[in-house]
């Protein structure tokens, strides 16, 4: 299936509003899709018998920084079967110190490889993915503080009584 | 150092001689943990190998820090690995050494100024007797790192330091 025929196929089920942009420069093109909509958009195209995206290959999380006040989560699909590839994204607000963190549903129903994706993602950028099963940090300590890949992250002086800065 | 250490009076050719023993005891069978943690322990592996044959200087892996005199930190120390590090060499039995291997384990490496997550030298957290410098070091490298390490308990004495004596006496009259 074509890039168009799925983009159709979507806004067939689900109406115009569910592509918010239509990211065409670049390698891949995206459909940027409604935050809130993101976790049935993915069961859709996993459950069509014309798209069967079985597998999703990466989750990877966005900062654009304190300045655009966005941050962004992109899910890159691939269908087995049908040698075909999707990428999508959802952009929502990023927060200000103090707020709680921005959230998007999570896709672990839809796939279970989602799960330890969004742990990384929850991880390095602090975007908390809701309906997850088991929402923690996996690669740093359960202790840490701050999220690394955010950019304005800055780094603590000391970590259990060890310098961190060289 | 063991229970023996600065235990004994200075002088008297028995000790010299015990000094002797031990030091050539302990450097003839440097037994390593069996540990890696990067890039580096692909190399520490190869010199275990046939190929470099780190055994023919007594060094042999053990699989247990109750069991090792010697830890190699072959590669980079991240914070979460640096409390694992600490408990693994506080149950080593002592006389302990550590050799750390690579540039990131001597001082961060690569990761010196964005690696929010390396500790910069694991002389942070534990304390080295023997760098050795490369990324990753040789297997000549580490031998190397091994004969520095074998010349320094050469060295070693079971006889308090003068030093301290003096120190002592000073604290006493004071």
């Amino acid at each position: 299936m074509t890039f168009a025929e799925i983009k159709n196929l979507l806004v067939e089920k689900f109406g115009s509003e569910v592509i918010v942009k239509e990211i065409i420069e670049g390698l891949q093109p995206q459909l940027q899709i409604k935050t809130e909509l993101i976790a049935k958009v993915c069961k859709e195209l996993l459950e069509n018998p014309s798209t069967y995206f079985d597998f999703l290959s990466c989750i990877t999380g966005v900062d654009n920084g304190p300045q655009a006040a966005t941050m962004q989560v992109v899910y890159n699909l691939y269908s087995i079967p049908y040698n075909h590839h999707i990428a999508l994204k959802v952009e929502f607000a990023r927060n200000k110190e103090g707020e709680p963190l921005p959230t998007v549903p999570s896709v672990t129903s839809v796939w279970k490889t989602a799960d330890w994706h969004e742990r990384e993602t929850y991880d390095f950028f602090g975007i908390v993915f809701e309906g997850h099963p088991d929402l923690r940090r996996i690669l740093l300590p359960a202790d840490w503080q701050g999220y690394p890949l955010r950019k304005d992250y800055k780094e603590q002086d000391y970590y259990h009584g060890i310098k961190v800065e060289y | 150092m063991g229970l023996l250490d600065n235990k004994f009076e200075h002088g008297g050719i028995v000790i010299a001689k015990v000094d002797d023993l031990l030091n050539w005891a302990r450097l003839s069978s440097l037994w390593p943990m069996g540990f890696g943690i990067a890039c580096c322990a692909i190399e520490m592996m190869s010199t275990y190998a046939s190929g470099y044959d780190l055994d023919r200087f007594g060094v042999f892996p053990r699989p247990s820090p109750r069991q090792s005199d010697v830890i190699i930190i072959a590669g980079t120390v991240t914070f979460k690995m640096a409390d694992r590090i600490k408990r693994l060499y506080e149950q080593m039995p002592e006389p302990r050494y550590v050799i750390s291997m690579g540039s990131c384990s001597n001082c961060g490496g690569p990761y010196w100024q964005h690696g929010y997550h390396v500790v910069k030298g694991v002389d942070r957290v534990i304390p080295v007797d023997v760098y050795v410098p490369g990324c990753p070091p040789r297997p000549e490298a580490l031998i190397g790192g091994f004969l520095k390490l074998q010349e320094k308990i050469r060295n070693e004495s079971l006889v308090e330091p003068k030093a301290i004596d003096k120190f002592m006496n000073q604290k006493l009259l004071a």
